[in-house]
């Protein structure tokens, strides 16, 4: 990575100027960072590399038909410790942050979204215990995750509450020791493997945000009931379901934080992984463009290869371009995330995962057009990834949301 | 059990190789460095061994210059209880290699060395077995299967045309294994962690009494092979195409 | 110059190889002294030697030298080269070449250049060898005397056989202490040829979908005398044995003769087979990029093409 070291005077010298909206100064300025890798990050990323050689990209496409749950690639990614890498130090865990993070995914969405999305799925499901959580909470509901391979699911999303995350009607009533939990949960990750939920419900609807808690709910709890596995179009072996709660007697210890907290929990949780998500969408991009450039060297027409011409070498510079600037986002976001600038954090964050998500279905549908009619079928592997990226466009806050929320921070006054 | 593996950082396999401009040399820059992939087996084999007799140590050691401690700090990350550089930053044969190893396992006491059958840089395969004889310890190369108890290892080797020798060797002894003894693990995430805080032992081939030694094998005039041409692709319907080969082969070339 | 061959045999069978490197040296105008050692009778032996040029033929002889060890064979040359003087000692890169010899050379605490396809001893010694399988070759020089090497079978011609019965000195071999034992030889059962000697190999990879049907390869292999070889991948997802596999991590083969069947050439691979003297492809996709190295070519499906390969090869079998 090449040192970045973008500061005023270079915004000054593009005649740059942000006299009406200092704020925009901000957030941009202060922010240009020093993008080198440390010898423990590369370590990492050597490592991921390799595991997702031998163990995923192997099996991919096999798991990808059948859409089986890939069970032996997550006990073997826990076995490396790939798996609930934010557990801090302190409660035995690795502390990785989302740079971290960001490496890491980008690396298992070159291999395959779909196990990425079943391996990642579970700091989804863990870092609100980890945000809220008493130390207690913690290593009563997390530890247990770093002793053995063990799912945890998020469930924020709704039949009827989806983009508008806040309107929440699964109903948690207070009964003093505990809550009676009803409604439902849509397009829940790994719920058929799961051993815990954590679940946000409302204990007053009209109270919008306010009256949102997070409770850790265990899945063998009576009243808990699984939809079907979705018969998806892409990352097609992460397990999606839907989750019915009819009476489940939640106890008060399991709340985390306190009432009103819920939805809080829940932004400050997809601040954290929505980074990791786009770096997966990088990922992903990386393989069907590399795949794209083996093919145009190989596939020959008109008595040469396919890459001699220009309109399949701009296609390829372009996918380059666009993936450096993805990963540039992905990287930024987690640099300021790690220092715990979560305002500006935030913000990167949105960006990287709007522009990350994007970028990746385009390069894969791009990938899916040189290798022409070969690309459309299931023989070659790029379609495989133009149908797997598609979800990142609309899982963890869809792009039109992500968007929504960059205007925010620019309309902000 | 003092176990030592000896481990070589070389080129990995994709890469492509390039000529330095003296000719002494392949061309050093854009290279991606790993662990030799035989060197790899002698690491799983040295921990297996270890979780086997359920004591003893692993100490992979490691000749060349600062890089290769990334190396043996994956070593390290794999399960490896220590690790020895002997930083040496000019050209090296296998004669000053082992007289350096050798110097290392006896201050290591070293009582078992396991290495690959080779290195996939300079495909020598012969560090072992000098390493074995300046030590007076006996050697086994091409090792498949091993399984040591206290005072021996007992092993098999590959020997030519589906043969194999079941051995027993004396310990201390050095055994050089390939591929299909086991699989690897990775380098675990917590294994990195940890990996990055390990002390590295560094020792100058000076500190090992060997200040004045110089290789007695020189390298130079490194050259590219002559690339094959393409040859023709015969035509016609399978059985035609089969009968022309055979003549081809007969006829024009005369291998058959 | 004194030149040192130590010559290979198998059970009193004179290896090839040996003979590889006496016509080099004949060639060059130098004439080496051969050095065997064993157990049986390895008159037979000796005599090949002198009929392909040999004047004098070294035989060290003790019972113990039956089985092979490294620390047999390395403490009997030693015992007998250290009183000679030698300015190179040269023997064939076998298995039994590659393990033996490191340890003469430590004892000797000299250099050593094994697995040469090149190399000089007229008027100093130097050798040329493959490094990265292949990819590039070094030339080594010795600063240390003797130069130790050894040198790949299959590489160098065998001269014409005009010699005449050789001076043969029988010593008695000093073998010393021998710790390693073999306690048991294990055979897979058939005899195979071994790849790294083989005159002709018969490969395949992944698109051979099973261990099963690497018999159709196996059966053409035995037609022939050939060797069955296989790809990383065919290796890796189980369908052949790892000592079968050809390639930078696998074996380094020359065979007269290479056939590769459904195998696409991945750099990995061409560089354990690109000195072979004459390439065959086969392969479903015509632009697999072993078309690109291969003498010929046939665009088919692997499992049409071999047998019926195996059939004409039946034929002129019977013919001749």
């Amino acid at each position: 990575m090449i040192p970045l070291n973008l500061g005023e005077k270079s915004l000054k010298s593009l005649n740059i100027t942000h006299i009406f909206y200092p704020h925009l100064i901000s957030i941009l300025e202060p922010h240009m960072i020093d993008f080198s890798l440390t010898d423990e990050q590369l370590a990492l990323k050597d490592m991921v590399r390799k595991f997702v050689q031998a163990e995923i990209i192997p099996n991919a496409h096999r798991y990808d038909a059948t859409g089986e749950f890939p069970h032996e690639i997550i006990r073997k990614a826990w076995e490396n410790g790939l798996m609930n890498p934010a557990v801090p130090e302190k409660f035995g865990g690795l502390g990785f942050g989302i740079t971290e993070d960001v490496i890491m995914n980008e690396e298992l969405g070159a291999g395959c979204l779909g196990m990425t999305t079943s391996i990642a799925v579970n700091t989804l499901g863990l870092y609100p215990i980890l945000i809220g959580g008493t130390d207690e909470q913690i290593k009563h509901w997390v530890t247990p995750f770093l002793n053995e391979p063990k799912l945890a699911s998020f469930c924020l999303t709704e039949p009827g509450a989806g983009s508008d995350a806040g309107s929440l009607s699964c109903h948690a009533k207070d009964e003093g020791s505990h809550f009676v939990l009803n409604g439902s949960k849509m397009w829940i990750t790994n719920a058929g493997h799961a051993e815990l939920f954590t679940v946000f419900a409302t204990t007053n609807k009209e109270l919008r945000s306010k009256g949102t808690v997070c409770l850790v709910v265990p899945a063998k709890s009576p009243g808990v009931s699984l939809g079907k596995h979705e018969d998806k179009m892409g990352q097609r072996c992460s397990d999606t379901r839907a989750i019915t709660f009819d009476n489940v007697k939640v106890p008060k210890e399991n709340m985390i934080g306190q009432i009103g907290d819920g939805f809080k929990i829940a932004l400050k949780t997809l601040d954290k992984t929505r980074t990791p998500i786009a770096a997966g969408a990088v990922g992903a991009a990386r393989a069907a463009m590399e795949y794209a450039i083996k093919y145009s060297k190989e596939r020959k027409q008109f008595n040469q290869p396919i890459s001699n011409f220009q309109g399949i070498q701009f296609m390829l510079a372009d996918m380059a371009t666009k993936i450096e600037a993805g990963r540039l986002l992905c990287y930024q976001a987690a640099w300021a995330l790690d220092k715990g600038q979560m305002k500006v954090g935030s913000y990167y964050a949105s960006l990287a995962k709007r522009f990350s998500a994007d970028m990746a279905m385009e390069v894969a549908t791009d990938a899916v057009q040189i290798y022409g009619g070969y690309g459309y079928t299931k023989e070659y592997p790029v379609e495989k990834i133009m149908r797997d990226v598609k979800l990142v466009q609309i899982y963890e806050g869809t792009s039109q949301i992500q968007r929504v929320v960059i205007a925010r921070h620019l309309l902000e006054d | 059990m003092n176990i030592i593996v000896l481990v070589k950082q070389v080129p990995d396999t994709e890469t492509k190789i390039k000529i330095s401009g003296d000719k002494k040399n392949i061309e050093q820059a854009d290279i991606k460095w790993v662990i030799n992939p035989y060197d790899e087996f002698a690491i799983e084999q040295g921990l297996k061994t270890k979780e086997a007799l359920k004591t003893g140590s692993v100490t992979v050691v490691s000749v060349g210059p600062d890089r290769v401690v990334e190396a043996l700090r994956t070593a390290v990350a794999m399960g490896a209880d220590n690790a020895c550089h002997v930083k040496v930053d000019q050209e090296v044969d296998t004669y000053l290699v082992a007289k350096a190893l050798a110097e290392v396992v006896k201050k290591e006491s070293g009582q078992l060395v396991f290495s690959g059958k080779q290195a996939i840089d300079d495909d020598q395969a012969a560090t072992f077995g000098y390493l074995a004889e300046l030590l007076n310890w006996p050697s086994a190369s091409m090792v498949v299967k091993c399984e040591v108890t206290s005072g021996k290892a007992m092993i098999q080797r590959e020997v030519e045309g589906g043969t194999r020798f079941s051995m027993e060797l004396p310990t201390p002894a050095v055994i050089a294994v390939d591929k299909g003894i086991n699989t690897p693990r990775y380098a675990s995430l917590p294994g990195i962690m940890k990996a990055k805080k390990k002390e590295i032992k560094t020792y100058s081939l000076a500190d090992l009494g060997l200040g004045s030694e110089t290789p007695k094998t020189t390298a130079s005039d490194y050259s590219l092979p002559p690339e094959r041409q393409a040859g023709k692709k015969i035509s016609g319907d399978t059985a035609t195409q089969v009968k022309e080969l055979v003549r081809l082969l007969r006829e024009e070339s005369k291998v058959i | 110059m004194s030149i040192y061959l130590i010559a290979e045999h198998k059970e009193g069978k004179l290896k090839r190889v040996s003979l590889e490197i006496l016509s080099e040296c004949i060639r060059q105008g130098v004439e080496p002294t051969c050095v065997l050692a064993g157990a049986g009778d390895l008159d037979s032996a000796a005599q090949e030697l002198g009929k392909y040029g040999a004047k004098k033929v070294v035989v060290l002889e003790n019972a113990e030298l039956k089985n092979y060890t490294n620390e047999g064979l390395a403490n009997a040359y030693h015992a007998y080269l250290s009183k000679q003087s030698p300015t190179a000692i040269i023997t064939g890169a076998s298995w039994v070449g590659k393990d033996m010899l490191p340890r003469l050379a430590a004892k000797f605490q000299v250099g050593i250049a094994g697995d040469c396809t090149e190399f000089k001893v007229a008027g100093g010694v130097s050798a040329r060898r493959p490094v990265f399988a292949g990819k590039c070759s070094q030339n080594i020089s010795f600063t240390a005397t003797p130069a130790v090497l050894s040198v790949r079978p299959n590489v160098l011609a065998v001269g014409d056989a005009k010699g005449t019965a050789p001076q043969i000195e029988k010593v008695s071999a000093e073998i010393g202490q021998i710790r390693a034992k073999v306690t048991e030889v294990l055979s897979s059962g058939e005899k195979k040829v071994d790849l790294t000697e083989a005159d002709i190999i018969i490969s395949g990879g992944r698109s051979l979908k099973s261990a099963d049907n690497f018999k159709i390869l196996s059966d053409c292999a035995s037609v022939m005398g050939a060797a069955v070889g296989a790809s990383r991948a065919a290796v890796d997802a189980g369908y052949a044995p790892h000592d079968m596999q050809v390639g930078q991590t696998g074996k380094t083969v020359s065979p007269k003769l290479y056939i590769a069947c459904g195998i696409s050439g991945a750099i990995q691979h061409l560089a354990g087979m690109r000195t072979s003297k004459v390439i065959v492809a086969i392969n479903k996709d015509p632009e697999a990029p072993i078309f690109q190295k291969a003498d010929y070519g046939i665009v088919g499906d692997l499992f049409e093409v071999v047998p019926l390969l195996t059939e004409e090869l039946k034929k002129l079998k019977a013919q001749s």
